[in-house]
């Protein structure tokens, strides 16, 4: 029972097209920069005139490759993203003219250093928790040290007001994100889980920021009307929210199988939800202040430590309505997993909302025992 | 009426038959290597006792790994509900349900009569039935016999949590000349704590109750009582557990 519109692109589909788009984009001289989490600041990126895209670590063909250097009990995505980007397999991180990544987790910085000797790779010290002394200001110098390795890569100048452009039309993007996430706030959700997924995701593979709002813009419309027109007091199926990891690489073994057993996902509480979206860079600072606050707030895992999280997962519940969480858990992913109790026991003895948590990797070996957890999980619900 | 749940597992196939007030019949069959076979065979043996499965006084909710093989079910339903299900009717109180099966080993919290939380051991056989069956053919006795040897014994530890690595620590024990009964001890003992380690993640309010074939053998369910620190309640009828739940929700659920 997928509602997927009939114009619905898949996100292979989605990624193809974006592979021929951006080759003619490198055609006419466009500079381009990969990179991989919600913590890189786009704005610095589009001030220095260049392309930031989503790379590729969502599949499982390419760990092979990655675990001839890493070690197998590695995250999946980090294995998959560094297996992609030395097999060539990733036409994305080919085209990429630097990568751009961050300190966010111990397995991925230490990949991104194997990653540098492919490729120039960049990597900006995220701070390991927002209280620290200095965390701000050693934030704010690394927003500053990224526009000058873009400037000196791309031998551009990066002003203020080039920022400041910047800062304006992402904030614009996220307005247009957040209004296309709050779609699954309406009861019966009139959007899949899975397409807001898929649509997120896809979304990294567009590369004008204008088309992408209007694009975003023009699907929450049909959306809102389509709510208005045919599912508007019609029953709803149990709501389901997403958290933990990022679930681009389970996207058909658990997205879209919750769903086909009988739920509906409504919300993401994880990377490719609200959290990193929902609130804007304030517009009226010093730039690079104003980035690394917004920044800084991203309710991530890797933060420490990170309360946050639960205030953001109390409003979701509440605003989204939701009848029952389920948590992916990556392997080896130590912070969500580290996590996964405090999570479980706020929403499961302060909402008194079931919680379910699938800890998977990329690999299909455990399809099986996943669609009984999911279903004795749905059957929990009704 | 006859509101039957079928449970066909990895090893065995329950099956058991509610007239809406009381059980009326219940048997078992081995699965065998098809689930398929062994649905056609529950078929049968249902005819022999008079009872149609196409008939339309004839529910039927199927459970359990081979579910989607009985393809005359009204219904399927997950073996946690089921287990949860028939655990509540068979000691009407909430409880934390063990039912260590043949693949996979359930941990089910009852609240209220319902599941309100659960947890299985992950893709690896440690803990579960498969591994004492691979140990069991490792030592060449049933595995009625390598429980009655288990009581006779002074475990020797496994350390090894992988079936595969422990299976070749036995096979090194073997060689160096340990008796069987401490080997086998030592592999009951094994079991009971990857089954305890599940455990002791769920909060254990009410009464632990253990299912499966496994609830029919009271050195385990000893054993597991004295390293979980709980008393352990059994019931002759803790094998159909599953079969019994999926029963009762037919009778619930698909009458009009």
């Amino acid at each position: 029972m997928l509602k997927l519109p009939e114009n619905f692109h898949s996100y292979s589909e989605a990624r193809k097209e974006g592979f021929i788009r951006l080759k003619e984009l490198k055609e006419t001289g466009k500079k381009v920069v990969g990179l991989f989490c919600s913590y890189t600041p786009t704005e610095i990126i589009l001030a220095s005139g260049a392309v930031p895209v989503g790379l590729c670590g969502v599949n499982e063909e390419s760990i092979h490759f990655a675990e001839k250097i890493l070690p197998k009990n590695l995250c999946p995505l980090i294995k998959s993203s560094f297996g992609s980007a030395i097999s060539d397999t990733c036409p994305y991180f080919y085209f990429s003219d630097i990568i751009v990544a961050e300190t966010t987790c111990d397995g991925k910085k230490k990949m991104y250093e194997w990653m540098n000797e492919i490729k120039d790779t960049h990597v900006m010290q995220l701070p390991q928790g927002r209280d620290g002394y200095g965390a701000l200001n050693s934030w704010r110098g690394e927003m500053i040290r990224l526009k000058d390795a873009l400037s000196s890569k791309f031998n551009v100048k990066i002003t203020e007001d080039d920022l400041h452009k910047a800062i304006k039309l992402v904030n614009r993007e996220r307005k247009a994100l957040v209004d296309f996430f709050e779609i699954g706030k309406l009861k019966p959700s009139p959007i899949s889980g899975y397409e807001i997924n898929t649509v997120v995701d896809a979304n990294g593979f567009l590369f004008d920021t204008e088309e992408k709002i209007n694009l975003l813009e023009k699907r929450t419309n049909q959306l809102r009307n389509d709510y208005e027109s045919n599912y508007k007091g019609q029953a709803s199926r149990p709501r389901i929210l997403i958290t933990g990891c990022p679930t681009g690489g389970v996207r058909e073994k658990i997205i879209r199988q919750i769903e086909e057993l009988g739920a509906d996902i409504v919300a993401f509480e994880n990377c490719s939800g609200p959290r990193a979206q929902k609130d804007l860079v304030d517009e009226n600072k010093e730039p690079y202040l104003a980035l690394a606050e917004k920044y800084l707030r991203v309710n991530c895992s890797v933060m420490s430590p990170n309360p946050g999280r639960i205030k953001d997962m109390e409003i979701m519940l509440d605003e989204y309505r939701v009848d029952g969480v389920i948590e992916v858990l990556l392997h080896a992913c130590h912070t969500f997993a580290i996590e996964s109790y405090r999570m479980r026991k706020f929403v499961t003895e302060e909402k008194h909302i079931p919680y379910l948590t699938l800890e998977t990797d990329f690999s299909q070996s455990d399809t099986g025992q996943i669609n009984t957890r999911i279903s004795a999980f749905l059957e929990m619900l009704s | 009426m006859n509101y039957i749940g079928i449970d066909i597992g990895s090893t065995a196939a329950k099956t058991l038959v509610f007239d809406g007030e009381k059980i009326v019949h219940y048997f078992d069959l081995p699965t065998g290597w098809s689930s398929k076979e062994s649905a056609l065979r529950v078929k049968q043996k249902l005819s022999s006792l008079g009872i149609d499965v196409h008939s339309e006084s004839t529910k039927i909710v199927a459970t359990g790994y081979g579910r989607i093989s009985v393809d005359y079910a009204d219904k399927v339903i997950t073996e946690i509900t089921c287990h949860g299900k028939g655990a509540y009717y068979l000691f009407s109180e909430d409880s934390v349900v063990i039912d260590v099966g043949g693949q996979d080993t359930k941990i089910i919290t009852i609240e209220k009569g319902a599941v309100s939380h659960f947890l299985m051991n992950d893709k690896c056989s440690a803990g579960t039935g498969k591994f004492l069956e691979v140990m069991a053919n490792r030592l060449n006795v049933d595995i009625d016999y390598l429980f009655s040897l288990a009581a006779k014994g002074d475990p020797i530890p496994i350390s090894s949590m992988c079936t595969v690595f422990a299976e070749s620590e036995v096979i090194s024990y073997i060689g160096a000349g340990r008796p069987k009964e401490d080997l086998a001890a030592g592999i009951i003992q094994s079991v009971v704590s990857r089954v305890v380690m599940l455990a002791n993640q769920h909060d254990i309010n009410g009464i632990c109750i253990l299912t499966g074939g496994l609830s029919h053998i009271p050195y385990f369910a000893d054993q597991l009582s004295k390293k979980l620190g709980h008393k352990i309640y059994t019931h002759t009828l803790g094998k159909y557990a599953g079969a019994l739940g999926a029963a009762l929700i037919s009778a619930e659920k698909l009458t009009k």
